[in-house]
């Protein structure tokens, strides 16, 4: 049984939606699950998923030109790997424009840390119960979240000084 | 009584030992480091930001400058995933040329890495033999490419140019070269009693911890777990060649510098197999007719002067040279919504010329199906991987890199904490850190 197979069995209508595109299984949870997902993950035995390879957000603002109704603005992805049964997840979450907020994976997994600091720097989605949530690539005094669609790529800030 | 307070060390952004910029702000009780705190991102140039706002194949510049001391095992890892997406493959010649690099490039990654570990212990002349045994490596590299540094050499659906005449021959003589210095470094470092006890025991961690960060490649096999990506997800070829993954057992930086000089030796021996395995390309075929330079080519196509252009081969620019006709079959793919078309047919017909501008021109370029994909690649340092959004348009909606540094760097703190002060330059120095990756 895939990973797949395994969380819809156990999940069933809770979850949002799944696919499989191109071989990488994914699916779409809503935020209140989150914990409760990731504790699966981590602590079902023939899931076993002890990494978590990588965190990362996106932005779907106006997505494709405005032809694809995407659910929410953002979405938070989450690639899961077990080591032991070396399989892959791709876990989304989708999170609204208004106060952008989603749990905190750190007490399940340290490499959360850092990767929920970077995705607070660049897209200003906050992570609740996160032990120090700042910026991380950026400095303090940057305004805005560079990796939104919104903000130009070309946009210049003031230099700061030391 | 006087009151005991602990220092506050800075070091970097700017310091010699901080290879590339990187700042850690040490908390010290006599020697002792009680708490580190590391700031990333002097060397962030919004690698992901500028991908959103460039074509597919117009991102490769950008790869290059992500891990820079190997530059191709990123290009190969971003046109994997393009691929992937694209659901195409390639010919075996250009999938054997694409391993034959990558470890090509992770040697003089690892050769990099302990040859600056070893000058910053005090041992100069490794640094210079290790320089001088890349330098051989950068030379075939440079055969090959064109370029050291900034190469740009894969392209999306096959490569940029088929390997030089003759390569096979030089390739082999310069890994003759390479191990020999290896031995003579390993000769030089591994019984050397400064060396060694400044590196066993220090800037350890556990394989819970490990895996907790998120930690790959060599720094994740000193602690004894055997993942490669190389193994565990084949692509490629490199389910049809024979190497082993080395592990450690203790995860220090003994073990690191262990695991990657046993790498450096797998990757030679990968690199040997390939010149051997590798089915041949364009020297098979042989056209009859005659060798044009490119301007005379374009000007009789004008002319309509075309009769014998099917025999014809054109002389290219030196940047350009093996990718003409010959070579361009055993390189790439055929789908020519992917690939540009063999300079023959940009310059000598019109079919060949619109093909390759419908590929250059904005809103015509690749243009994979709205999906998401995420591919994982052996790196230098550990699992580099590219998550790449796509909306349906030639621009990618969002290119994110995993880099495997990023995981090692928040784990530093954990390595550090509870040893001398002198031992974070041989900690930080096995860690690896290649600040164009770790920023991006």
């Amino acid at each position: 049984m895939t990973p797949l197979q395994t969380i819809q069995q156990h999940f069933e209508a809770r979850l949002i939606e799944t696919h499989d595109f191109r071989g990488d299984e994914t699916v779409v949870i809503a935020g209140g699950l989150l914990t409760e997902m990731a504790l699966f993950l981590k602590k079902t035995p023939e899931l076993d998923f002890n990494y978590l390879m990588d965190l990362t957000a996106v932005d779907y603002l106006f997505f494709a030109g405005g032809r694809i109704e995407k659910r929410a603005r953002f979405e938070v992805v989450y690639h899961f790997f077990s080591l032991k049964h070396n399989h892959r997840l791709r876990l989304k979450v989708p999170v609204e424009e208004q106060n952008p907020e989603i749990d905190s994976l750190t007490g399940l997994w340290a490499s959360a840390n850092w990767f929920e600091r970077e995705v607070w720097d660049m897209f200003g989605i906050r992570f609740k119960g996160h032990p120090d949530l700042k910026r991380i690539l950026m400095y303090e005094e940057f305004q805005g979240h560079a990796l939104r669609k919104d903000y130009p790529f070309n946009k210049r800030q003031p230099l700061i000084g030391l | 009584m006087s009151e005991t307070r602990s220092m506050l060390l800075n070091v970097g952004p700017s310091h010699p030992a901080m290879h590339g910029v990187v700042r850690l702000v040490m908390e010290l009780d006599g020697e002792k480091i009680k708490n580190v705190d590391v700031e990333i991102g002097y060397l962030h140039r919004a690698f992901e930001k500028m991908c959103e706002t460039v074509m597919y194949a117009q991102c490769f510049p950008y790869t290059d400058r992500l891990n820079y001391v190997s530059p191709l095992i990123n290009n190969v890892g971003f046109a994997l995933s393009v691929e992937k997406l694209l659901g195409i493959s390639i010919p075996e010649r250009a999938q054997y040329i694409r391993v034959l690099m990558s470890e090509i490039s992770r040697v003089t990654d690892h050769l990099t890495c302990i040859g600056a570990t070893a000058m910053e212990m005090g041992a100069m002349s490794v640094f210079l033999y290790m320089i001088k045994a890349r330098e051989f490596l950068y030379e075939l590299i440079e055969e090959v490419t064109g370029a050291r540094l900034t190469i740009s050499y894969v392209r999306i659906g096959g490569l940029k140019a088929d390997l030089p005449s003759g390569f096979t021959d030089k390739a082999f003589k310069k890994i003759a070269q390479v191990r020999k210095v290896l031995i003579e470094c390993d000769s030089l470092l591994t019984r050397n009693r400064i060396f060694f006890d400044r590196m066993k025991g220090i800037g350890r961690i556990s394989k819970e911890d490990a895996i907790s960060y998120g930690i790959t490649g060599p720094f994740l096999r000193s602690t004894g777990v055997g993942y490669d990506v190389r193994k565990a997800h084949p692509y490629l070829v490199y389910d049809k060649l024979d190497f082993e993954v080395p592990t450690g057992s203790t995860g220090d930086n003994l073990d690191r510098y262990f695991v990657r000089m046993a790498e450096m030796e797998q990757s030679l021996r990968l690199i040997e197999q390939c010149l051997v395995k590798m089915p041949d390309g364009a020297i098979a075929s042989d056209l009859t007719g005659e060798i044009i330079p490119a301007s005379q080519m374009v000007d009789m196509a004008k002319l309509g002067e075309t009769e014998n252009f099917i025999e014809d081969e054109v002389s290219l620019d030196p940047t350009l040279e093996g990718s003409t006709r010959k070579h361009h079959q055993a390189i790439n793919t055929s789908d020519k919504g992917v690939i540009l078309p063999a300079k023959e047919n940009t310059y000598g017909n019109i079919e060949g010329l619109m093909n390759h501008f419908k590929l250059v021109m904005y809103g015509h370029g690749i243009q994979p199906p709205v999906g998401e994909v995420y591919r994982p690649v052996e790196g230098a340092n550990g699992e580099l991987g590219f998550y790449i959004v796509s909306d349906g348009r030639d621009e990618p909606w969002r290119v994110r890199v995993h880099s495997p540094c990023f995981a090692i760097m928040a784990a530093l703190p954990q390595c550090l904490i509870g040893d001398k002060m002198a031992d974070l330059i041989p900690t930080f120095g096995s860690v690896n850190m290649i600040a164009g990756e770790l920023d991006r």
